[in-house]
C-alpha cells in the first residue's frame, strides 16, 4: 500500500485529499461536453442527457464499472429522446429522475428510464421558456425552481405535494439572472438572486435587497454563488476573482479569498464536513480545480476532462468522461494516526499491526507500555469513520481488532457496531451496486433510506441480505424489502396470476407484518384485478382486503370479508358504498345474504329511514315482521282512523304471514278502538288506547256496568278475569250492595275467598265474613283467619284433620288469651298425627 | 362460613386505576376545547360520570354548565358546546338538528362531540347526511370500564343486551373486545381464556385481534384466568327473584351505578337518600351476600353492638370521654346512619314483598324450576294476568315457564298470550314476538318430546361440523333443554332436605336452596376441570361455543406466581345478576378463588325483560 498522506495537500490548517471512487464505465467519445448531468447526494445516481443531439441517452445513472466489468450495463438505459429540450436535470429524495423541460414541462422517470408521470411549473412558462432550473432538497421533499425568459421565478417546494408559488418580481432584472441559488430558511423556500452586483432575496411575498458584509469593493457583479449542503453557508465568486464566503443569512462573513481568476467558473461547491475546521469551497473552471480555505493559500488541481461537481455533506464527488473521485477535508482523527510520524495512540497501534503481520512478537512489543492505561478507546478510536473512508477499511478493521485483544475491558459494542457498519459500506460500495457512501453520510441518512434506496434498485437480496445482517426489525427491514419485491413481482406481465400469486406467497409466508393488501393494490393499479383478489386471499386482516375490493368493484366480497373481520364499522362502511352503487333491488338481495349486515342496516333504518325498513321487509316477504312493523305505527298515531287503518294492514301481513293469533288479536284491538272511541264520545270517560282489561275497569270504575257486560261478551274475556275485575272495582267504591247481588248471580267462578279477601283489604270484616260459609273446604281455614275468626279456623282445620293447618293456626295463636283453643288444636294435632 | 382449611383468598388487583386513566382522559378532551363550554350529557352517561369526575372537576376545566341531553331544543347561551354521548343515531341526530337550527339563525358556535366508549361509522354518517359534519369536531373517550367494586366492574352498556342477543347488531363486540384489552394491558398476562357463547367468542377474537396489533407487555400478571360468558347461556337465572340482600334492593329499588336513592318510605323522613352500595360500607358488606331471611337477625344483632358501643360512654371520665368523641364515635354516628338505613330498606322490602304475595310467587318459580305441579303453576300465571298484578313478572314467569318446560303448550301459549295482551295491550304483541325470537317464550313443537328433540339436537350438530347451519337448527336451538341440564349439572338439590340458609352448602342458597344458578355451575365446573372435558353433552345442550384458550408462551412462568391464578375474571356479556356476584363470592370463599365480575351492565328480571318490550314508541 502507498503512503496514506500521498494525496494530502495542505490548506490552512487542514488537509484535503482527493481519491478515486470509481473508474467511469461509460463509453464516451466527447466525455461530457455535450451533456446535461445531475447526480444525486448521498452517492447517489448520475444522470446524463445529450441534448445537443436532441436524441436522449436519457438515464444512465450509476455506471461506474471497473475496468475488468466494462460490459455489465446494470442500469443504464439509452431510448430516443420524443419530448422536448430539456433544461435541466435532478434526482428526487426517491431517486426519480425530473427532467425539467424548456416548456416548463417537467417529466418524471424511475431509475430504470421508464416514464412515470409529468407535471407542469404553470402556464405561463409556454412562452416566455424556462431559461433556467434547478432541483433541491429540503426538509419537506424534492423542490423545483425555474427562472422563465420573463426574468420570474417560480418554485415548487414538494414535488410530491405540488404547489406552485410564483415568487415576485426582480427589479431590474432583464433576461436570466447573472447567478442564482435556492435557500431552505425558516421553513420556506427562498431564491437568492444576483443581478450584476445587486443581491435580492425572493420569498413568497417580498423581494428584498441585501448586501453580503464586508464584500470586497473592487468587485462590480456577482457572477457565480452556492449554498452549502445545509444551507447553512453561501459562498459568491465576483468578477473581480474574489470568493466571499459568509453564512446564508448574510449577516456574517466567514472570509474573503482572492483567486487571481477573472473569468467566471463552470461550478462552485461548498466542501465542508460537519465539525470542519475551515470553511472552504471547491471552484471548477474548465481544466482548473481550486479549493480555497480561510487563509490566501489554495489548491490547485488540474483536470484531464470536463467533469461536473456533486456536493456532499462531507465532501464534493467529481464525475467525469473517465473518473469519479471524492474531495474532502481530512478529519482531524485521520490526521492524527496518518499525520508523518504521529504519536497519537491510533498511529501506534496501526503501526505495530502492521509490524505484527511480519512479525509477530515485535508486533506486540512495539505496542507502548502505557497502551492499555491511556487509551481504552483507542481501538473504536483507530476505527472511527472519518479516517476509514473507502479504501483502507479493511487493514483498520484489522487493527483495530488486534488492538482490542489487548483490552480487558473494553465494551465490545462499540467495534462491533463499526465493524458492522463498514462492512455494509463495503458491500454498497461493490461497483455493481454503486453507492459511494461516507460513514457520515450513511448515519445521516440511516439504514432505513439506504435499503430504500437498494430496493429502488431492485437489489432485494442485497437488501434483505444487509438487514438481517444489521438485525433490523422484521417489520422495517426484511418484510418492508419483500414487500417492494413482490410489488416489483405483480408488475411481470409475462408471468400468470396463478405462478405470481405462488411465487408472493411462498416467499412472503413466514415473514411478519406483511401487508398483502399493499401488493394488492399494487396489483390492482397493473390492471390485474385477478391477481389482486389472489393475493388478497393472503391477507390474514379481513378488515385490510375491504377498501381495495371495493375499489376493484368486488362489493359482495367485500361484504363478506368485512363481515369476518367482526369490525362493524367495517361492514357499515361497505353497506352504505354498495346503498350507493347498486339499485336497491340488488342492494336489498345482497343485504339478505348477509344477516349481519342486515340487521345492522335495520338498526340504521329504524332510526334513519322507517320506509326504507318497510321495504326491507317487504323484499324478504317478511310478513310477520310487517305486521309487527305496522302495530308499531299505529301507536304512533295519534288520530283513530290512521291508526286502525295501520292495523288493518298490520292484520293482512299477520295473515299472509299464517299468524291466525296475531291477526286475530289485531282485528279485536280495532274493534275495541271503535268501541272506546264511541264510549269516549258517548260518555266523555278517556278510554281510547287502554287495554281490554284498563277498559273494562274504567267502566265498572264509572259504574257503566252495561257496556262493561257487553265487552265482556263481545271479546269473551274469560270468567275469572270478568269477576276479578268486577271484585275488585266494587269493593273499591265500597258498593258492598252490588258485590252481594253480584255474589249471588251465579258460582263464583274464581271461588269466595277473593271476595273475602278483597273486602278484609277493604277494611270490612263485616262484609267479609258473608263469604266465608261459601269458600270451598280446603281454603276455609284460610278465609278464617283473614276475617281473624279463630274459632272458625280452627274447627275446619280439625274437621280437615290437616295437621299442617292446624299448626298454622297455633302460630297465630296467642297462648295467654287463646288457651282452651291452643289446646283444643293440640289434641286434634295428635290425633291428626297418629292417623 | 366454610372458610376453615382454604388457603387465604389472594388479593385483588387495584381497580381504581381505572377511574384515574378514564379521568385523565376525558380532562385532556375536554382541554382540547379551550374555553368556556357548556357540556350536555347522555342522561346515562351521568352516574358513571359522577364516578369519575364530579362537577367541581368539570368545571376547573372550563365547563360552565351542564345539561342532561333530552332530545330537545336547547338554551344554552355559550359560544361552546360539547356533547359527551353514546355512539347512538338518534342523540347523533338531535345534534345535528342543533346545529341546523343555528346555522338558519346564523349563530356561529363551536361544537365538539365526545363518543364514549367509542364512535361508530353510523353517527359519522348521520352527521354527514345532515350536512354538519363539517361543523362539529368529534373524539373518542376510551371509558371502557368503570369500576362499581372492589371486584364488579361494568361496562355501563345496558344496551348490549338488547342490540345484540335481540337485534343481532354485532357493534358493541368491539367495544367489549377493547374492555379486555385493557384489562389485559393492565392486569394480565392471562394464562388461561375460557368462554361460551357466540357472542363470547367473537370478544375473544375481536380482543386478540387488537393485542396483535399492539405489542406484548412482560409484567407480573395480576390476573390469571378469564371466563367469557353469554347471557344467553343462561336466562333462567336472572329471571328468578332474588333473595339475597344486594339482589333484593336492586329489584325493589333499582341500583343505579353502585348507588341506590332511598325514598321517604326508607328513610323515615320526607327527603330521599342517596347511599353507595359497595364495600367501603360495612354494615352493607356483611349482609349484601345473605339470604334475606337472615339479614333481620344480623341487622338486630348490629344494633345491639352498636347500642353496647354506645353504652360504654357511661361511666367514663372526661379523658376516656375524650377519646371516644375523637376516635370511636364518629364511626358509630356512620355505623348508626347506614344501619337505620338499611333497616328502613329491609322493612320496606318486606312491605313490599308481603304485599304481592312474595311467598306464593317464589312457590311458584321453585315449583316450575323442578318441574313440579306444573298445572297449578300455569293457573298461578294466569291469575296472576288476570289481576293485572305486575306486567313485568307476568311476563318474567311466562318466560320461566317457557324456558322451564322447552316451551309452552300450544293451548296455554294462546290462551296465556290472549289474557296477557287483554291486560296490557296489543303492542305486546311485538314483545312476544322479540321474546320468541330470543327463545325465552315459545310455543312446543306438537309431538317431540324432549328426547326426540335432543337426538335431533345431535344429528344437527354433526351437522354442523360438516359446516352446515341450518336456520331449523338455530330455531330448535333455541330451545332450552334446562330439565336435562339440571339433572346432569344437579342444579336443584334434592327436595325435602331441610336447607340451612344460615351456613350455605352450595351456591344454591341465593335462591332459598331451590336452584343452583346455571351460569356459575359452569364456571364452577370448568374451573374445576380446567378446561370444558367431560362437559360436552352440556355444551351441546347449550349451543356450543364453548372454548379455551391457554395464554402467552409463558405460562410456566407464571405458574410460578400462584396467586394470580386463583384470580379469575368473569366476563358476564349481556349482563349479570347481584344474586350471581354473591353466588361467586360464595363459591371464591369455598374453593380459595377470587372473582372478578365484569359485566356489560348489572341486570335483573326487570332490566332484562324491559329491554324485550316494545311498548315505548
Amino acid at each position: 500500500m502507498a503512503f496514506v498522506t500521498a494525496n494530502w495537500n495542505p490548506l490552512g490548517e487542514a488537509f484535503y485529499r482527493k481519491t478515486e471512487l470509481y473508474e467511469m464505465g461509460w463509453n464516451l467519445k466527447d466525455g461530457l461536453r455535450d451533456c446535461l448531468l445531475a447526480a444525486a447526494p448521498y452517492g447517489g445516481p448520475i444522470g446524463k442527457h445529450f441534448w445537443k443531439k436532441y436524441t436522449l441517452c436519457s438515464t444512465l445513472p450509476m455506471s461506474f464499472f471497473s475496468p475488468p466489468f466494462f460490459s455489465t450495463t446494470l442500469y443504464s438505459k439509452e431510448s430516443h429522446w420524443k419530448s422536448g429540450v430539456v433544461r435541466q436535470l435532478g434526482w428526487t429524495v426517491c431517486d426519480d429522475l425530473l427532467c425539467i423541460q424548456e416548456d416548463g414541462t417537467v417529466l418524471i422517470y424511475d431509475l430504470f428510464g421508464s416514464f412515470k408521470r409529468h407535471f407542469s411549473m404553470g402556464n405561463e412558462v409556454g412562452q416566455s421558456q424556462v431559461v433556467e432550473a434547478k432541483v433541491f432538497h429540503s426538509p419537506y421533499g424534492t423542490g423545483v425552481a425555474i427562472v422563465t425568459g420573463a426574468s420570474r421565478f417560480t418554485l415548487a417546494t414538494n414535488i410530491d405535494d405540488l404547489k406552485l408559488r410564483r415568487l415576485p418580481e426582480v427589479p431590474g432584472l432583464q433576461g436570466a439572472p447573472t447567478c442564482w441559488a435556492v435557500l431552505t430558511q425558516d421553513r420556506q423556500s427562498k431564491v437568492l438572486v444576483a443581478n450584476g452586483g445587486d443581491l435580492f432575496i425572493l420569498d413568497y411575498t417580498a423581494c428584498t435587497a441585501v448586501n453580503p458584509p464586508g464584500l470586497s469593493p473592487q468587485a462590480s457583479s456577482i457572477v457565480h454563488m452556492c449554498v452549502s449542503f445545509s444551507y447553512k453557508y453561501l459562498a459568491l465568486f465576483t468578477d473581480s476573482g474574489h470568493v466571499w464566503m459568509g453564512s446564508a443569512n448574510l449577516k456574517e462573513k466567514l472570509s474573503e479569498v482572492e483567486t487571481k481568476v477573472r473569468n467566471p467558473p463552470k461550478q462552485m461547491a461548498w466542501c465542508r464536513r460537519p465539525k470542519s475546521r475551515q470553511p472552504s469551497v471547491v471552484i471548477m473552471w474548465d481544466r482548473h480545480l481550486l479549493v480555497v480555505g480561510e487563509g490566501k493559500d489554495t489548491i490547485s488541481y488540474h483536470l484531464e476532462d470536463d467533469s461536473i461537481l456533486v456536493p456532499e455533506m462531507d465532501g464534493v464527488r467529481i464525475i467525469n468522461g473517465t473518473n469519479h473521485e471524492l474531495l474532502q477535508e481530512v478529519p482531524a482523527s485521520c490526521e492524527e494516526i496518518f499525520k508523518i510520524a504521529s504519536m497519537a495512540p491510533g498511529a501506534l497501534l496501526l503501526e505495530a499491526h502492521k509490524e505484527y503481520e511480519v512479525n509477530v512478537a515485535y508486533g506486540i512489543n512495539m505496542l507502548p507500555q502505557n497502551y492499555m492505561d491511556k487509551s481504552i478507546g483507542t481501538a473504536a478510536h483507530c476505527l472511527h469513520p472519518h479516517h476509514t473512508e473507502m479504501s483502507d477499511r479493511h487493514q483498520h478493521i484489522s487493527a483495530a481488532s488486534f488492538g482490542k485483544c489487548f483490552l480487558s475491558n473494553f465494551p465490545p459494542e462499540l467495534f462491533v457496531i463499526m465493524c458492522r457498519d463498514l462492512r455494509v459500506l463495503n458491500a454498497v460500495r461493490d461497483y455493481t451496486v454503486g453507492i459511494p457512501l461516507t460513514h457520515t453520510q450513511f448515519k445521516q441518512m440511516t439504514v432505513q433510506v439506504l435499503i430504500d434506496r437498494l430496493v429502488y434498485r431492485k437489489l432485494y437480496p442485497l437488501a434483505i441480505e444487509i438487514c438481517r445482517y444489521l438485525k433490523t426489525p422484521e417489520y422495517q427491514g426484511v418484510s418492508r424489502v419483500l414487500k417492494h419485491w413482490a410489488c416489483c413481482k405483480v408488475q411481470q406481465k409475462e408471468e400468470s396470476d396463478e405462478v405470481i400469486a405462488r411465487t408472493i406467497s411462498l416467499k412472503l409466508g413466514e415473514a411478519a407484518g406483511i401487508s398483502y393488501s399493499e401488493i394488492a393494490t399494487k396489483a390492482y393499479e397493473c390492471g390485474r384485478t385477478e391477481l389482486a383478489i389472489k393475493l388478497l386471499e393472503f391477507e390474514p386482516r379481513s378488515g385490510e382486503q375491504v377498501p381495495l375490493l371495493l375499489k376493484m368493484k368486488r362489493s359482495q366480497l367485500a361484504l363478506s370479508k368485512a363481515i369476518e373481520s367482526g369490525d362493524t364499522d367495517l361492514v357499515y362502511t361497505v353497506v352504505t358504498y354498495l346503498k350507493n352503487e347498486m339499485n336497491r333491488g340488488d342492494f336489498f338481495m345482497t343485504l339478505r345474504n348477509q344477516p349481519v349486515a342486515l340487521s345492522l342496516y335495520r338498526q340504521f333504518c329504524k332510526h334513519q329511514e322507517q320506509d326504507t325498513l318497510k321495504d326491507l321487509f317487504n323484499q324478504d316477504d317478511d310478513h310477520q315482521e310487517l305486521g309487527n312493523f305496522y302495530v308499531k305505527a299505529s301507536y304512533k298515531e295519534k288520530r283513530l282512523e290512521a291508526r286502525v287503518a295501520h292495523l288493518q294492514s298490520a292484520v293482512d301481513e299477520y295473515n299472509k304471514a299464517k299468524n291466525e293469533f296475531a291477526a286475530k288479536t289485531t282485528e279485536e284491538e280495532m274493534r275495541l278502538l271503535r268501541f272506546q272511541k264511541k264510549l269516549e264520545e258517548e260518555k266523555g270517560e278517556s278510554l281510547v288506547g287502554f287495554s281490554l282489561h284498563d277498559t273494562l275497569r274504567t267502566l265498572l270504575a264509572v259504574g257503566l256496568h252495561k257496556h262493561a257486560e257487553q265487552l265482556y261478551k263481545d271479546f269473551k274475556v274469560p270468567d275469572k278475569r270478568f269477576w276479578w275485575l268486577k271484585l275488585t272495582a266494587l269493593a273499591e267504591k265500597e258498593d258492598w250492595e252490588e258485590l252481594e247481588k253480584f255474589a249471588k248471580s251465579k258460582k263464583s267462578p274464581i271461588g269466595y275467598l277473593p271476595f273475602v279477601e278483597v273486602c278484609v283489604k277493604h277494611h270490612n270484616k263485616y262484609e267479609a265474613k258473608k263469604y266465608v260459609s261459601r269458600v270451598t273446604p280446603e281454603q276455609k281455614v284460610k278465609a278464617h283467619l283473614a276475617v281473624g275468626d279463630m274459632e272458625g279456623a280452627a274447627d275446619a282445620a280439625i274437621e280437615r284433620r290437616n295437621e299442617g293447618e292446624i299448626s298454622t293456626i297455633l302460630s297465630r295463636c296467642s297462648p295467654t288469651t287463646d288457651r282452651a283453643l291452643v289446646e283444643r288444636l293440640n289434641r286434634a294435632k295428635s290425633t291428626a298425627a297418629k292417623k | 362460613m366454610a372458610q376453615s382449611g382454604r388457603r387465604d383468598a389472594p388479593e385483588l388487583p387495584d381497580f381504581s386505576l381505572l377511574k384515574r386513566l378514564a379521568r385523565d382522559q376525558l380532562i385532556y378532551l375536554l382541554e382540547q376545547l379551550p374555553g368556556r363550554k357548556d357540556l350536555f350529557i347522555d342522561a346515562d352517561l351521568m352516574s358513571p360520570l359522577d364516578r369519575i369526575a364530579n362537577v367541581t372537576t368539570l368545571k376547573q376545566h372550563e365547563v360552565d354548565k351542564l345539561y342532561k341531553v333530552e332530545l330537545k331544543p336547547i338554551v344554552s347561551t355559550a359560544d361552546q358546546l360539547c356533547f359527551l354521548i353514546r355512539p347512538r343515531i338518534q342523540t347523533v341526530k338531535w345534534i345535528s338538528d342543533v346545529v341546523n337550527l343555528d346555522k338558519a339563525a346564523g349563530r356561529l358556535r363551536r361544537y365538539k362531540i365526545i363518543f364514549t366508549p367509542q364512535k361508530f361509522y353510523a353517527c359519522e354518517a348521520v352527521l354527514e347526511e345532515q350536512g354538519v359534519f363539517g361543523d362539529v369536531t368529534c373524539d373518542e373517550w376510551a371509558f371502557y370500564l368503570l369500576p362499581l367494586d372492589d371486584d364488579i366492574i361494568s361496562l355501563e352498556l345496558p344496551e348490549f343486551f338488547r342490540e345484540n342477543f335481540l337485534e343481532g347488531d354485532q357493534r358493541w363486540v368491539g367495544a367489549a373486545g377493547g374492555a379486555l384489552r385493557l384489562i389485559h394491558s393492565l392486569y394480565g398476562p392471562f394464562s388461561k381464556v375460557y368462554g361460551i357463547g357466540q357472542c363470547a367468542k367473537m370478544v375473544y377474537e375481536s380482543w386478540r385481534e387488537q393485542v396483535e396489533d399492539g405489542e406484548q407487555k412482560t409484567q407480573q400478571p395480576e390476573i390469571g384466568n378469564v371466563f367469557l360468558i353469554d347471557r344467553d347461556v343462561d336466562f333462567i337465572t336472572p329471571l328468578c327473584s332474588q333473595v339475597v340482600y344486594e339482589g333484593l334492593v336492586d329489584d325493589i329499588f333499582r341500583i343505579k351505578c353502585g348507588s341506590v336513592e332511598f325514598g321517604p318510605e326508607v328513610t323515615s323522613s320526607d327527603k330521599s337518600i342517596k347511599v353507595m352500595l359497595n364495600s367501603q360500607d360495612k354494615v352493607f358488606n356483611e349482609i349484601r351476600n345473605e339470604h334475606f331471611s337472615n339479614v333481620f337477625g344480623f341487622l338486630s344483632q348490629k344494633a345491639r353492638n352498636l347500642q353496647t358501643a354506645y353504652d360504654k360512654r357511661r361511666g367514663m371520665d372526661i379523658q376516656q370521654m375524650k377519646a371516644f368523641v375523637s376516635e370511636e364515635l364518629k364511626g358509630l354516628k356512620q355505623e348508626h346512619r347506614l344501619l337505620s338505613l338499611h333497616i328502613g330498606a329491609s322493612e320496606c322490602i318486606m312491605k313490599k314483598k308481603t304485599k304481592q304475595d312474595f311467598q306464593e310467587l317464589l312457590k311458584t318459580e321453585h315449583s316450575l324450576l323442578e318441574g313440579f305441579e306444573v298445572r297449578e303453576c300455569v293457573s298461578f300465571i294466569e291469575e296472576h294476568i288476570n289481576r293485572q298484578i305486575s306486567m313485568i313478572d307476568s311476563l318474567r314467569l311466562l318466560c320461566l315457564l317457557s324456558l322451564t318446560e322447552n316451551g309452552l303448550l300450544p293451548k296455554d301459549y294462546r290462551s296465556l298470550k290472549a289474557q296477557y295482551l287483554q291486560s296490557y295491550g296489543i303492542e305486546h304483541l311485538l314483545t312476544f314476538s322479540n321474546l320468541k325470537q330470543m327463545g325465552l317464550l315459545v310455543e312446543q313443537q306438537p309431538g317431540e318430546t324432549l328426547t326426540v328433540m335432543e337426538s335431533k339436537v345431535g344429528k344437527l350438530v354433526n351437522d354442523k361440523t360438516a359446516g352446515k347451519l341450518t336456520d331449523a337448527f338455530s330455531s330448535l336451538a333455541k330451545k332450552s333443554n334446562f330439565r336435562a341440564l339440571s339433572k346432569r349439572l344437579v342444579l336443584i338439590p334434592k327436595s325435602g332436605e331441610e336447607y340451612d340458609l344460615r351456613v350455605p352448602r352450595d351456591m344454591a342458597y341465593i335462591f332459598s336452596g331451590a336452584y343452583v344458578p346455571l351460569s356459575c355451575k359452569l364456571i364452577e365446573q370448568v374451573l374445576e376441570r380446567d378446561g370444558w372435558t367431560g362437559l360436552e353433552e352440556i355444551t351441546r345442550m347449550l349451543n356450543g361455543h364453548e372454548f379455551a384458550v391457554s395464554g402467552g408462551a409463558n405460562g410456566t412462568e407464571s405458574r410460578i406466581k400462584a396467586d394470580s391464578q386463583r384470580i379469575v375474571l368473569v366476563m358476564f356479556l349481556g349482563g349479570c345478576t347481584y344474586s350471581e356476584i354473591s353466588a361467586l363470592r360464595f363459591l371464591g370463599r369455598e374453593r380459595g378463588y377470587k372473582f372478578i365480575v365484569v359485566t356489560t351492565a348489572i341486570t335483573n328480571s326487570g332490566r332484562l325483560l324491559e329491554a324485550l318490550l316494545d311498548n315505548h314508541p
